[in-house]
C-alpha cells in the first residue's frame, strides 16, 4: 500500500519536544488534579517557584522545574510529590513541606517522614516501584496521567501523542484501522461493553455523507472519576483517539459532551484543542493530509441521563435530555440524524496505544470475552483510595487487598458496590472473580463506568441500597412508565423498611417492580436502575429481613431503628447529656442515673457523643 | 410495490410490507395492543411502555419502535407482558387523580377504558394524596389543564411542537417530579397558546379537556325570556356520527338540525351559508387587492388560532390577514343584525346565539374585543354529541330535518369549508367570476384536496383569462412557518395563503370526536364534504340565492359594499408580547 507523505513529521516534534523537556532539568511533578488541588497543590507549586524552581541553577549547573502534573492516581495520599529521576514520592505534602524538599533536592536526601507507608508492611516505601499501589497496575490508558503537564502539548508529544494518528494518515487505510480495533477486542467503557471494532464499522457502512464522532464524557455516576481524569490529565491522548476514530468511520467533525461540573476538564480540553489545531494536528488537512476533524465542547446541564447516548443526542441537538427509542441505529442517523459514532472517554484513551502496539499487544491482557485493561474509581472503606487501571482478569481480592491495601481500621470486608446506580453488590464470594464484562452481568452487577465503593461491616446495605435508588428517582429523566412511576414506589418501599415499617409483602413486591422496571423501562439506564436492590435482596435478604421482622438495623446505621440508652451502672449523673440533649429527650437528677424518653428521642446520637463515661450506648 | 414478508403474531402468520413498526403490523392484522403515546400523526415516543410485546429470543419489546422483520415470533398477551402492563396501569393510577367520575373526560378516557380492560380492581400503591394535587389551570378560554390527570406521554407535547412548531408545552423537572407546563410554569393564557386544541385531541385521559359551556348553554335553553338560536359549522356534520356509532364521513346534517330542535333551540342555521358570505367577501377582496398589488399574498381568516398566531408572532403581517370575520362571526354579526326583521319576536334582549364548532378556539374567538356580544356560546362538537346524549335523544333513529330560513342555504362551496383547502377553492371559484363574469366550468380543484400528513402544503395556479395566479394552501401552523418565512425573504410568489391550524382543516379540530388514533378518520371525513359539494345543486357561493337575498334586502346590494363591511369586517392587532422578559 501507498504510503501518504504528510507535511508534519511527527518523529521529529516528538524529538524536539524531548529535547524542551531536557532543559527543564530535575522534573517536581506536583499533582495538579481537581482533588490534589482541594488540598492545596497550586499554593505548593507557587511555594517551588517562590524557592527558585524553574529558573535556579543548582550545583553541577543542574536545573530544577516544577510541573503541575494531572491526577497519579492516589487521591488518598495527596497531595502528591513526584520527583522521576530519584524514583521517589512524597504524599501528604503541604505548603510548609515545600522548602525542606526543595534543600533536600539539592542535597540529594531523603525525607523519611513524607514517604508513604505501607498499611499490611508497616514500612515506609523508598522506592516507587515498591508501592503495591502502582506495582500492581498496568496503566495504559492513564499512561501518561500524573506523569506530564497536560496544559502542554509538548509534554504529550514528548510522551509520544499523535504518534498514531501519523501512523494511520500515513497508511491511509481505514478498513485496516477498524481491523486492528476489532482484532485488539476492545469493548466500550463506558457501560454497556458493546464491541468498539463492530460499532466502528457498522459506522464506517454509512459513510459518504457527513458523519460525527461524539465522546460521552458525561460521567455521572457517584463516585466515579476516570473519565474526568483523562480528560483533565491527559486530554491530547482523548483528542488523538477521536481523530483516528474519526480517520476510520469517515466523520470530520465531533463533539466532547462534558458534564459542567467538569471545569477543569473542559478548561484543559479547550486548550487541547487549540494548541493541536496550532500545529495542525487537528482541524483542516490534519499535518497536510485530506483528513480534517474539528472537535466543539458541549457542556452538559448536570442531567445523569444525558451519559445515555440516545439523550446525549438530543441534549447536543438543544432538546431536553430525554433518551429516544433505539429502532433505528445512531450509525445509521444519529446526531442531527446523520451517522454518528460514539465511545467513551476511556474507550478512546485506549485506542492511540492499540494502533502503535498492535492489537496484539492489547489482546494478550485480560479475560477471554474482555481484553485490555480497565480503569476504577476506588472508594469507601479502603486504605488506598484513588484512581487505578488493573489488567481485566484481575481480581476483586487484589484490588481491594493488594492495591487498596485492605479495609481501614482493621474491620471486616463487607460488599463491593460496583457500576455505579447501573451496578450492583458483590460480596465475599465474589472476591476472586474476575473483573470481567460478562461474569460481572452474570452476577447481577455490571462493570458500568468503573466505580467500585468498598464497604465493610459498618455499613447498612438497605440504606446502600435506598440511596442508590433515590439517585436513580431523582434522576430519572421522568420519559417511561416504568422507571418513573416504578422507581418512585421502590424507593417509597425502601425508605418505609430503613424507618423500620417495612412489611414481609415488601420485599416481594420490590422484586416484581424490579423485574417489571427492568423489562419494560425505554433505556439502559432505566433498564438498570432497580441493579442495586435486586443484587443486594439476592445477596443480603437477612439483613432486610432483619430490618423489617426484628425492627433492627445489623449495622447499627439506620438510626429510626436505633434505641439509645444509657446504663445505669456507669451513669454517674453528671447532666452532660442532658445538657446536649437538642429534644430534651433525657430526664434525671445531678448525680442520678439519667434516663432516655424515648418518645422524645429523635436518635441523633449526641449524648453518646457526649457522655465522657461510656455509658450511653445503642440497641 | 414492495415485497411481502411474513411474521408470527400469536403463532399466527401474517404478512407486512411497508409498515414502518410491529404496531402498524398487529393493527393491520385485526389485532390490537393498549397504548397511550403512539399517536400515528405523531413522531415516535416510546415512553409509556404499554404496548410492549414479548419476542421470542429477544424479551420484551415496545412494539410503537420495534421494526418489523421477516420471521420474528411475537406474543401480544403473555404471562409476563400481561404481569408488566397491569404494573404499569397500577403504577400510573397510584399517581393519578383518581376522580374519574366527576372527570370531563370520563367515558372517553383510555386509562380508564385500560384500567377496566386489564380488571385493574386494587392498586397496591399509596393514593396520590388530595394535597399533593397539582394546580389546574382554567385561565384559557378553551381548554383546561388539570396536571395531576397527566400521564406524561407526551402526546399534548409533540402535538403543539410537530403540528404548531410552537411548543407552548414541555417537559421540566426530572424523575417523579416531571410535568407538562406551558413556558415558565405559567398558565396557558399567559404565553402564546394558539387555542387550537390538538394537545386535547391527543391527550389520551382528562389532563387537558375542554372548557364546557354546556351547562352554560342548558340554562339559556330553559330560560323561557330566551331565544336560543344555534348554527352548525361545516365539519361538524361529518364527524359527530361517530359519538353514535356512524361512520367517520356519514353526513348527519339533516339529523343535527332535528337534534338541535330537540334539544330545544329556536331556530336552527348552517354556518355553510355565512361561508358562503365569507366567500363572496373575501373573493371581492382578494380581486381589490389584487387588482391594486396590494397586501398580498391575502391570508384567509377564517381559523381563529391562525389570526391569533399572526396576531402574537408575526404582527407585522396582520394588514395581510383578510379583514373578513371567520363564518361564525359572519353569522353571528347577520342574526344581530337582521334575524329580526325576518323573525320579528327575537330582539336585541332575548337572543341567544350559540355555535357548534369543530374547535376549541372558536371558544377563544368569540372573546375578540372586535366580535364581542355577537356569539354567545361556543360548543365543540363533543360538546353538542354530550348533551344530545344528555337529553336521551337517540341520534341514529332521528329524521332528516331541513335549516331554518334564510339563513340554513347553501352552496357547495360552503361545505367544502371544514377541509383544508377547501376555503381556497370555494374563493377561486368566486373570484373568477368576479374578475371575468364567466364561470368557471370545472370546479374541482383537486390540487388543493388532501388532509394526510402529506398534504399539508398544497399549490395550484389558477388561470384567469391569461392572469395566472398561485394560491397555496397549508395546514397546521409549522407548515405555515415557512411560507411566512418564503414571505419575509420575498420568495413567496401566491396570491393568496389558507391557513388552518389543525392538521387536515376543521374535519381534524381540537373540537372533534377524538380522531388521533387513526389517521384515515379525517380524510373520511373529508370525503363526506367534497361528496356534499358533488351532490349539491349549487356548488358557488355567489349563486346562493339566500345570499343574494341578503345582499339585496341587507347588504346594500353588492359583494364589498358599505354597510357589508361594516357589519362583516373586522381588525386585528399587534399581540406581540415578549415572553422572556421576566425570566
Amino acid at each position: 500500500m501507498e504510503m501518504i507523505k504528510l507535511n508534519v513529521d511527527i518523529k521529529e516534534e516528538q524529538r524536539k519536544a524531548q529535547e524542551k523537556i531536557k532543559q527543564q532539568g530535575r522534573r517536581i511533578l506536583v499533582c495538579a488534579s481537581t482533588g490534589c488541588i482541594a488540598n492545596g497543590a497550586l499554593e505548593i507549586i507557587e511555594k517551588f517557584k517562590k524557592l527558585g524552581a524553574d529558573v535556579s541553577v543548582l550545583n553541577n549547573a543542574e536545573k530544577m522545574s516544577v510541573i503541575p502534573t494531572g491526577c497519579i492516581g492516589f487521591c488518598e495520599q495527596g497531595v502528591l510529590v513526584v520527583i522521576p529521576d530519584r524514583k521517589l514520592t512524597y504524599v501528604h505534602v503541604t505548603e510548609a513541606d515545600v522548602e525542606e524538599i526543595y534543600n533536600s533536592l539539592k542535597t540529594d536526601t531523603i525525607i523519611e517522614r513524607l514517604l508513604y507507608v505501607d498499611p499490611a508492611l508497616n514500612k515506609r516505601i523508598v522506592n516507587n516501584e515498591e508501592m503495591n499501589f502502582y506495582a500492581k497496575q498496568t496503566r495504559t490508558a492513564l499512561k501518561n496521567c500524573g506523569h506530564i503537564n497536560p496544559e502542554s502539548i509538548d509534554e504529550a508529544i514528548a510522551a509520544g501523542a499523535y504518534s498514531a494518528l501519523s501512523k494511520v494518515l500515513q497508511e491511509n487505510n481505514p478498513e485496516g484501522v477498524i481491523k486492528e480495533i476489532e482484532d485488539s477486542g476492545l469493548r466500550g467503557r463506558g457501560g454497556g461493553g458493546f464491541a468498539t471494532g463492530k460499532k466502528w464499522r457498522s459506522v464506517y457502512q454509512h459513510r459518504g455523507g457527513k458523519s460525527y464522532v461524539i465522546c460521552n464524557g458525561d460521567e455521572g455516576d457517584p463516585g466515579a472519576f476516570m473519565d474526568r481524569s483523562v480528560m483533565e490529565d491527559d486530554p491530547n491522548k482523548l483528542l488523538e483517539g477521536m481523530a483516528i476514530a474519526a480517520f476510520a468511520v469517515g466523520a470530520d467533525e465531533g463533539y466532547i459532551y462534558v458534564r459542567a461540573e467538569y471545569p477543569l476538564a473542559i478548561k484543559r480540553l479547550k486548550m487541547a484543542i487549540k494548541a493541536a489545531e496550532e500545529r495542525n494536528l487537528l482541524g483542516k488537512n490534519i499535518m497536510g493530509s485530506e483528513f480534517s476533524f474539528t472537535i466543539h465542547i458541549k457542556e452538559g446541564a448536570g442531567a445523569f441521563v444525558c451519559g445515555e447516548s440516545s439523550a446525549l443526542i438530543a441534549s447536543i441537538e438543544g432538546e431536553r435530555g430525554m433518551p429516544r427509542p433505539k429502532n433505528i441505529h445512531m450509525a445509521e442517523k444519529g446526531l442531527f440524524k446523520r451517522p454518528t459514532l460514539l465511545n467513551n472517554v476511556e474507550t478512546f484513551a485506549n485506542v492511540p496505544l492499540i494502533i502503535l502496539n498492535g492489537s496484539q499487544w492489547f489482546n494478550k491482557m485480560g479475560t477471554e470475552t474482555s481484553k485490555g485493561t480497565k480503569t476504577f474509581a476506588l472508594t469507601g472503606e479502603v486504605n488506598n483510595t484513588g484512581l487505578i487501571e488493573v489488567p481485566m482478569n484481575t481480581t476483586l481480592r487484589e484490588i481491594v487487598y493488594d492495591l487498596g491495601g485492605g479495609i481501614r481500621n482493621g474491620k471486616k470486608f463487607k460488599a463491593v458496590q460496583i457500576g455505579g446506580p447501573s451496578g450492583g453488590c458483590l460480596t465475599e464470594e465474589h472476591l476472586d472473580m474476575p473483573m470481567d464484562y460478562d461474569q460481572l452481568t452474570k452476577v447481577g452487577a455490571m462493570v458500568g463506568s468503573g466505580g467500585l465503593v468498598v464497604m465493610n461491616e459498618d455499613t447498612c446495605i438497605v440504606e446502600v441500597a435506598r440511596f442508590f435508588m433515590n439517585f436513580t428517582q431523582h434522576e430519572s429523566c421522568g420519559k417511561c412508565t416504568p422507571c418513573r412511576e416504578g422507581t418512585k414506589q421502590m424507593l417509597a418501599i425502601l425508605e418505609r423498611i430503613v424507618k423500620g415499617q417495612g412489611k414481609m409483602e415488601d420485599l416481594d413486591m420490590l422484586e416484581e417492580l424490579g423485574r417489571v422496571i427492568k423489562e419494560g423501562s425505554l433505556c439502559g439506564l432505566g433498564k438498570s436502575a432497580p441493579n442495586p436492590v435486586l443484587s443486594t435482596l439476592r445477596y443480603f435478604r437477612d439483613e432486610y429481613i432483619a430490618h423489617i421482622r426484628d425492627k433492627k438495623c445489623p449495622a447499627g446505621v439506620c438510626s429510626a431503628l436505633k434505641r439509645y440508652e444509657i446504663q445505669e451502672d456507669k451513669c454517674k449523673g453528671c447532666t452532660k447529656c442532658a445538657r446536649n440533649c437538642p429534644a430534651g429527650a433525657i430526664e434525671g437528677t445531678i448525680k442520678e442515673p439519667h434516663k432516655i424518653n424515648q418518645e422524645k428521642c429523635i436518635k441523633c446520637g449526641a449524648c453518646m457523643e457526649n457522655c465522657p463515661f461510656n455509658a450511653i450506648v445503642t440497641k | 410495490m414492495s415485497d411481502k414478508k411474513t411474521l408470527f403474531i400469536d403463532n399466527l402468520e401474517v404478512e407486512f410490507t411497508d409498515e414502518k413498526t410491529v404496531l402498524e403490523v398487529i393493527r393491520n392484522n385485526g389485532f390490537n395492543v393498549p397504548t397511550f403515546c403512539d399517536r400515528p400523526d405523531l413522531t415516535q415516543f416510546g415512553a409509556c411502555r404499554m404496548c410492549i410485546v414479548e419476542q421470542e429470543g429477544r424479551g420484551i419489546q415496545a412494539s410503537c419502535t420495534m421494526l418489523p422483520r421477516a420471521g420474528i415470533k411475537i406474543h401480544l398477551n403473555s404471562a409476563k407482558v400481561r404481569k408488566i402492563r397491569k404494573t404499569i396501569l397500577e403504577l400510573l393510577l397510584a399517581n393519578h387523580k383518581r376522580e374519574c367520575l366527576t372527570c370531563e373526560k370520563s367515558g372517553n378516557c383510555e386509562l380508564q377504558k385500560y384500567a377496566a380492560e386489564y380488571g385493574i380492581t386494587d392498586i397496591r400503591f399509596p393514593k396520590l394524596e388530595e394535597k399533593n394535587y397539582l394546580e389546574t389551570d382554567t385561565s384559557s378560554p378553551s381548554l383546561v389543564r388539570d396536571p395531576s390527570k397527566c400521564i406524561l406521554c407526551g402526546a399534548c407535547v409533540r402535538a403543539c411542537t410537530e403540528f404548531q412548531g410552537h411548543s407552548v408545552l414541555g417537559f421540566v423537572n426530572r424523575g417523579s417530579n416531571t410535568q407538562v407546563q406551558p413556558m415558565n410554569g405559567r398558565k396557558l393564557s399567559e404565553v402564546d397558546c394558539v387555542y387550537c386544541g390538538q394537545c386535547q385531541a391527543v391527550c389520551p385521559t382528562g389532563a387537558i379537556s375542554i372548557k364546557s359551556d354546556i351547562e352554560k348553554v342548558w340554562s339559556e335553553i330553559n330560560n323561557p325570556e330566551k331565544k336560543v338560536v344555534v348554527q352548525v359549522a361545516p365539519s361538524v356534520r361529518v364527524a359527530l356520527g361517530e359519538e353514535f356509532n356512524l361512520e367517520p364521513g356519514e353526513n348527519t346534517i339533516g339529523k343535527i338540525y332535528s337534534a338541535a330542535r330537540k334539544l330545544g333551540f329556536d331556530l336552527v342555521f348552517d354556518t355553510n351559508f355565512s361561508a358562503d358570505l365569507t366567500i363572496t367577501e373575501e373573493a371581492a377582496e382578494f380581486v381589490q387587492r389584487f387588482m391594486n398589488k396590494k397586501n398580498l399574498p391575502l391570508f384567509t381568516s377564517c381559523c381563529p388560532a391562525w389570526v391569533r398566531y399572526v396576531e402574537t408572532q408575526h404582527p407585522e403581517l396582520i394588514n395581510h390577514l383578510s379583514s373578513c370575520k371567520s363564518p361564525q362571526g359572519m353569522m353571528s354579526a347577520v342574526l344581530r343584525g337582521f334575524l329580526g326583521k325576518y323573525y320579528p319576536e327575537y330582539n336585541k334582549n332575548n337572543t341567544v346565539i350559540v355555535s357548534v364548532m369543530p374547535c376549541t378556539a372558536k371558544k377563544y374567538e368569540i372573546t375578540r374585543e372586535q366580535m364581542a356580544g355577537e356569539t354567545d356560546y361556543v360548543l365543540t362538537t363533543q360538546e353538542f354529541a354530550k348533551m344530545i346524549k344528555n337529553a336521551g335523544i337517540e341520534f341514529k333513529q332521528l329524521k332528516d330535518e331541513k335549516a331554518d330560513s334564510p339563513f340554513g342555504l347553501y352552496s357547495g362551496a360552503g361545505t367544502i369549508f371544514g377541509a383544508s383547502g377547501g376555503v381556497a377553492e370555494a374563493a377561486i371559484r368566486t373570484a373568477y367570476n368576479i374578475i371575468t363574469g364567466e364561470e368557471l366550468s370545472n370546479v374541482n380543484i383537486t390540487e388543493l384536496r388532501g388532509v394526510g400528513a402529506n398534504s399539508r402544503t398544497k399549490d395550484t395556479v389558477i388561470d384567469i383569462k391569461g392572469t395566472k395566479v398561485k394560491v397555496r394552501v397549508v395546514s397546521t401552523l409549522k407548515e405555515a412557518e415557512k411560507s411566512i418565512k418564503e414571505l419575509k425573504e420575498g420568495k413567496a410568489d401566491f396570491g393568496m395563503l389558507e391557513v388552518m391550524a389543525c392538521p387536515g382543516g376543521c374535519v381534524n379540530g381540537g373540537g372533534q370526536p377524538v380522531s388521533c388514533l387513526n389517521s384515515l378518520i379525517k380524510a373520511k371525513r373529508a370525503a363526506g364534504l367534497y361528496k356534499e359539494d358533488e351532490d349539491l345543486p349549487l356548488r358557488k357561493s355567489h349563486q346562493n340565492p339566500d345570499i343574494l337575498k341578503l345582499y339585496t334586502e341587507c347588504l346594500g346590494g353588492k359583494f364589498g359594499s358599505e354597510q357589508a363591511h361594516h357589519l362583516l369586517h373586522t381588525e386585528y392587532t399587534n399581540k406581540f408580547v415578549n415572553s422572556y422578559k421576566d425570566i
